[in-house]
Formats: structure tokens, C-alpha cells, sequence
């Protein structure tokens, strides 16, 4: 079975740290990051490389500011 | 071996799977975190872009937390009295059938205010599309009970819980015009959980597509949490709403078109 | 030659609004006026010219409606009676806050409350004053007869249209219900939305690529940005102050004496001045056509010439005021007016105004006839 990556790209300045994304990741990928947004949240990032791009993160966020690529890898 | 790939290669437009609809400008939602608001105008924008409407929507703004929609809406929109939208929105489709138009309103411009409205719109089979985000409270004023605010819901105006032989029942207003001949689809969805935002977007497509039909008013309750009104936090309030909101205003299709 | 018919005044103004290329109306049965909605539903003008005529489930429902009617370009009316006026307040604020054209009809009966629906002159400051929320003015037409009451149709969407503002036809009970001769114009074409697209580049009628997406909205929470919205109104309402004035003279020219009255109160004194005439009485009469923009120059000019002015109105004394104002103490300025619903008669009123101004002697005040 052709094996997927995937990567998160989190907007985060339009992240406001409501932490809904945290849960719906199945890879446990999205952590909160200890640094701050200009606006003083705690903004979402990736916290391992176990994302496979499902996107269930990207379409629970209320502020849309996650992007999600997927790419497949070819068989080893 | 997936080491190979760095994250700058796999982060390219080709390999994009999601991302934020361009119908959403790039003004910053005033709602708050975790509210439910933001992601209902996404997933009706996404509908509306991946349906090429933009040029033929016009949309109709409550009074309320979404009073601003039309800031974060790409599409011509119109601001309506508190409670008057689904007839500023009559209006509009009487005068230009073959607009895409809808409401986006909350729980009390909806159900308190312009419950007239929307009963008569209903009942006229208005040949628009009524997106409904009940959160069981008023939230732009700063957490007030609302008529769909639960029994024992404490709110800044049922502070003591709502106390149901003064206060009233909460309305369960989808299900009332749901029996009106004039409603076409009627459905209650949440957009809370990744199953159920994409149950909602198909509902959402089902009820701009409906319009076209001519066949009635399309209706979409998406209930939906209120963090700061209801005091939690937004993983607590969507937890809180599974428990107390659904059981209330249980999600589904409420009346579905024979056959179309 | 002329399509000439006897009308209602009810009738000649919904004939007047579909031949002036309406759009749509959306209205409400209330005594004195539902002759407009029922002409409209009867003479179906969707066939002949395409507009739409629905009946709504109330008097709110009804002005926004045509408030969205209006913010999407179109040529949109609504007509009620004093208490469903009451009830459009806030929908003619929201609409003064955006700027929408359209035209609206009030056949004033007696108030307050459920009142009377006999006709009035009672909602004189609702209209002219702002009978809704915030600082903003209607231009307001006060039609005499019937074939007025068909005329300010046309005349109210142009000056809507022009200075985008909301037009409010002032009538009465007497002059929607009384039938005249009308002489009735040619059909003027609707719009099509391509030509207002092109007129109209405010109206909400659909984001095209070319353009930024429209807005109609009255909220602005930045109150530095709110102020120029309402400096820029005020600066419209100056403008058609210079502008847009509009009365009637009737025998000033040698008057000593003056009538000031609109609507049905100035038929009454038209005839009053030829019974005074016929006295050699010198009395004229100043019909002010528009309530606003008020006749303030002219009056403040007549008042150079006469001895004193005597207002007649339905009511308890509203547009009295601004004639008070406009002649600023040069002249007495009297008001005599029956309420309830009562039209005062021709006689009655010249003998107020002999009472006023003429007859030193202590002759008995005139008592109103018993009814």
C-alpha cells in the first residue's frame, strides 16, 4: 500500500489557541506551541512527523488557518 | 525512509489537500475562539465557491455575534434588522429569482425577534436558503437567555438557571417550521467533530442546490457552542453541548424532498 | 389622448407606481390605504409590466422587504396607515443609515393608538422630524388631491433615486378614499438588472469579478468612521433643502393675510380664500408641497408682507412650529385645528382666522359645531 506524508501548515496569526484541532488528529501531530501569536495565544503546531494529511484538523478549525498537503510516497 | 522528503518538498501547491476557501476575506474573525461561527461561514463559503455562486449569491446579515459576516463573506451582502432577515431576504429573491440568496442568523434574531419573519417566510415556501446557528444564548449582548436556552441553562439573565414555568420552554423552532408545506429540506447538523463538519457541508450543498428547484424554503440549524456565554472553554462547551444541546435539538434531516 | 379616469386616491397612487416602472410593493391591510394593496392585487400588474405585489405578515415585515429590495437596486414601495407607519420606524432608520432610495405611502388617520380611521394630519412630526432612531430626514410629499397622490409616485422615485433617500408620501384618510379625475401617463419601462448594474454600482445584485463585493450596512462601531457617515448626511440634507423645495401660492401676490396649510386642510382654505376674497378679505394661502425640504424661505419672505399667518392643521399643531420657526417672531403665527378625524369646514376656518387677526371686537370665540 503506497504510503502517504503529510504536512500542516498552521496560519499562526489567525490561530486563536481554542485547541479544537488537538483532539481530531488521530496521529496526535498537533500540540500547542509554548511561544505566542501576536494576539498572545498559544497558536497550533506540528508536534511529531506522523501526519498523513487527513485534514480533519484543517476542517474543525473555526478560523481556517490550517493548510494540508499530502504527498504519496512511491513503495520502498 | 519517508525521511527523504523534506517538509519545504511536500509543503507545494501540487501537493495541497485543504486549504482556506479564497470566499473568506482576510479580515480576522471577531468570534471567539472555538466558536462555531467561523467555521459555518467557511463551510458555506466552501459550498458556494466550489458551486461558482459568488457572483450570484447576496446574502442577508442578522444582529448578532455575525452581525460582521459580511466582513468575512467575499459576496454582496445586505445587514438586516434584528430578526428581520428572512424578510429582507424575501425581498431580494422576490425581485431577483434567480439570485442564490440566504439568511445567516443566530437563535434570538431567528426564534425571539424575528420569529414572525420566519415563520411567515417559511410558510410562504420563500425560495431561499435560512442558515440557522442556534448556540442557546445571545452572545453578541453577552450571554443572555435566548428561547432556545435549555431549563436550568444558567445565562447573565437566568442567572439561577432558566426556570421553565416562568421562563418558558426552549423552542425547538426547526422542528415547527419543518411542518409548514411551505419548507423544502429542513435539516439540524453540528459542525463541532470531522464526521459531522462533513455531514454539514453536504446538507449545506443540498440546501443552495434545493434553491434552485423552486420547490420552497431550504432550512440548516447548526447548533452550535457559545464558550465565553456559556463560561467553558471550547473542548468543555462542545463536550457540554454533545450532553445537553443534542439531546434537545437532536441532529439530522428533518424533512428530505420525496424525490427530485 | 390623455388616459383620463375617476379614482380613488388609494387606486390613482398604486396605478401612479406601476406606471412609474415600480418594482415591487410590499404591503399590509390597514384602514385607511388597503386600496392600494388590493388594487394591486387586482389589476395584476405582474402581466403588464413584470412587478412583483406581495402582502406580508405585518408592517415590519413589509419595510424590510422593501429594504431589500431597495439595497439590491430596485424600485420598491410600501404604504400603510399611521399605527403600520409606527411600526416602519426602524425600518426607515436602517434604511436613512444606508442610504436606500424608496418610496413610501402614509394616509394619515386619527391617533394616537388605534385612534380613528378617519383621516388626520397627526403624524406630521413622525415624518418630517424622524419618527424612527438617530439623526436623518425623509423628503416628504404632502399630495392635495387625487391626481397628486398619482403624480408623487413617479416624482417620489425620481427624487429617491437622485439623492438615494427614502420618499414619504404624506396623505390623508380623506384624500386615499375621496375619487377625482385623473389623467394618467404613459408606462415608463422597468429597469433591467444590467441597467442597474451600470445606474446602481452600490446595490447588492452579485459579486462580479470586476468589482469589490457590496456592502448595505448602517453599523460602523468606529465612531470616528460613523461620524463622516452621518456628516455626509446631514451634508445631503442641506442639498436638498437648497434644492428641492416645492409649494403652492395661492392669491399672495396682494395678501394680507395668509393661510399656511397642506393636504386636505389646504382644499379647506382654498375655498376659505375665496369666501374671505368674496368679504374683501386680502387672504392668500401657502400650500407647502414639500414637508420637507420645508418652504422656510418663502415663508420667512411672505412674512415681510402680511399681518399674520394662520395655520390650519388636522391636529393638535405640528407643522405650526415650523412656521413659527421660519417667521421667527416677525409676524403672529396662530394654529386652528380639529382633531378626532374632524375635517374643518371652509367658513370655519376664515372666521378663526377674522377671529385672530381681523375683528378687534370681542365677538364669541367660535365654538365648533356639535356633532
Amino acid at each position: 500500500m503506497a504510503k502517504v506524508k503529510g504536512e500542516i501548515v498552521v496560519n499562526t496569526e489567525r490561530c486563536k489557541g481554542c485547541e479544537l484541532c488537538v483532539p481530531v488528529c488521530k496521529e496526535k501531530t498537533i500540540a500547542m506551541s509554548g511561544l505566542l501569536n501576536s494576539k498572545g495565544y498559544h497558536y497550533a503546531t506540528s508536534a511529531n512527523e506522523d501526519c498523513n494529511g487527513c485534514t480533519n484538523c484543517a476542517i474543525v478549525c473555526p478560523d481556517g488557518a490550517i493548510t494540508v498537503y499530502r504527498v504519496k510516497l512511491e513503495a520502498a | 525512509m519517508s525521511q527523504l522528503l523534506t517538509r519545504e518538498e511536500i509543503c507545494v501547491p501540487e501537493n495541497e489537500v485543504y486549504h482556506r476557501t479564497c470566499l473568506l476575506t482576510d479580515a480576522a474573525l471577531t468570534y471567539c475562539p472555538g466558536c462555531g461561527h467561523g467555521t459555518a461561514h467557511r463551510l458555506i463559503m466552501e459550498v458556494i465557491e466550489e458551486m461558482g455562486l459568488q457572483a450570484d449569491t447576496i446574502g442577508v446579515a442578522p444582529v448578532g455575534c455575525s452581525v460582521l459576516a459580511y466582513d468575512f463573506m467575499d459576496i454582496d451582502m445586505q445587514q438586516a434588522a434584528h430578526g428581520r432577515a428572512p424578510a429582507v431576504a424575501t425581498g431580494i429573491k422576490r425581485l431577483y429569482p434567480d439570485k442564490f440568496v440566504f439568511t445567516y442568523q443566530g437563535d434570538g434574531d431567528l426564534a425571539a425577534i424575528g420569529t414572525g419573519e420566519t415563520l411567515h417566510a417559511c410558510n410562504r415556501g420563500e425560495n431561499i436558503t435560512i442558515f440557522f446557528v442556534n448556540n442557546g444564548i445571545y452572545g453578541m449582548t453577552g450571554g443572555q437567555m435566548a428561547p432556545t436556552t435549555l431549563p436550568g441553562m444558567k445565562t447573565a439573565t437566568s442567572p439561577f438557571g432558566r426556570d421553565t414555568e416562568s421562563m418558558g420552554y426552549p423552542l425547538k423552532i426547526t422542528e415547527l417550521i419543518a411542518m409548514l408545506p411551505g419548507t423544502y429540506y429542513v435539516t439540524r447538523q453540528s459542525v463541532h467533530t470531522p464526521q459531522n463538519v462533513r455531514k454539514a457541508k453536504k446538507a449545506i450543498e443540498k440546501a443552495i442546490q434545493y434553491q434552485k428547484l423552486n420547490r420552497g424554503l431550504n432550512f440548516v440549524e447548526i447548533v452550535s457552542n457559545c464558550n465565553s456565554g456559556w463560561k467553558m472553554t471550547p473542548l468543555e462547551s462542545n463536550k457540554w453541548m454533545e450532553e445537553n444541546m443534542f439531546p434537545y435539538y437532536p441532529l439530522g434531516d428533518i424533512k428530505v424532498p420525496k424525490q427530485n | 389622448m390623455k388616459d383620463i379616469r375617476l379614482m380613488k386616491g388609494n387606486e390613482a397612487f398604486a396605478e401612479g407606481i406601476i406606471r412609474a416602472g415600480c418594482d415591487g410593493y410590499f404591503g399590509y391591510p390597514i384602514t385607511p390605504q388597503s386600496e392600494v394593496l388590493e388594487y394591486l392585487s387586482t389589476t395584476n400588474p405582474k402581466e403588464r409590466t413584470g412587478m412583483v405585489v406581495l402582502q406580508a405578515e405585518s408592517e415590519i415585515a413589509s419595510i424590510h422587504m422593501v429594504y431589500g429590495g431597495a439595497a439590491a437596486g430596485k424600485r420598491v414601495v410600501t404604504s400603510s396607515s399611521s399605527p403600520g407607519i409606527s411600526l416602519m420606524q426602524e425600518g426607515i432608520s436602517f434604511m436613512a443609515g444606508t442610504e436606500l432610495p424608496c418610496l413610501l405611502l402614509n394616509v394619515v388617520r386619527g391617533g394616537p393608538g388605534l385612534g380613528t380611521i378617519q383621516p388626520s394630519q397627526s403624524d406630521y412630526f413622525q415624518a418630517v422630524k424622524g419618527g424612527g432612531h438617530g439623526d436623518y430626514k425623509m423628503i416628504v410629499l404632502a399630495p392635495a388631491s387625487v391626481q397628486e397622490m398619482y403624480d408623487f409616485a413617479k416624482l417620489g422615485f425620481d427624487l429617491a433615486f437622485k439623492h438615494r433617500i427614502q420618499v414619504m408620501i404624506l396623505s390623508d384618510g380623506a384624500i386615499g378614499q375621496m375619487m377625482e379625475k385623473v389623467e394618467l401617463d404613459d408606462q415608463m419601462p422597468r429597469l433591467t438588472d444590467a441597467e442597474i448594474v451600470k445606474r446602481y454600482p452600490w446595490a447588492t445584485t452579485g459579486k462580479t469579478p470586476d468589482r469589490k463585493r457590496n456592502i448595505i450596512t448602517s453599523l460602523d462601531l468606529n465612531p470616528v468612521k460613523q461620524e463622516i457617515i452621518n456628516q455626509n448626511l446631514q451634508k445631503k440634507f442641506k442639498h436638498i433643502e437648497e434644492t428641492e423645495v416645492r409649494f403652492e401660492k395661492i392669491q399672495c401676490d396682494d395678501a394680507e393675510y395668509l393661510f399656511v396649510a397642506y393636504g386636505s386642510s389646504a382644499r379647506i382654505c382654498q375655498k376659505a380664500v375665496l369666501l374671505g376674497r368674496a368679504q374683501g378679505i386680502k387672504v392668500g394661502l401657502l400650500r407647502p408641497i414639500t414637508l420637507f425640504p420645508f418652504p422656510t424661505e418663502e415663508l420667512a419672505r411672505l412674512a415681510e408682507q402680511v399681518h399674520g399667518m394662520q395655520v390650519i392643521e388636522m391636529s393638535a399643531g405640528q407643522m405650526v412650529e415650523d412656521v413659527r420657526l421660519a417667521v421667527n417672531g416677525r409676524v403672529p403665527v396662530a394654529h386652528y385645528g380639529r382633531l378626532g378625524g374632524i375635517i374643518p369646514a371652509p367658513d370655519e376656518v376664515l372666521h378663526v382666522l377674522e377671529q385672530n387677526f381681523i375683528t378687534s371686537k370681542t365677538e364669541k370665540k367660535y365654538e365648533p359645531a356639535a356633532y
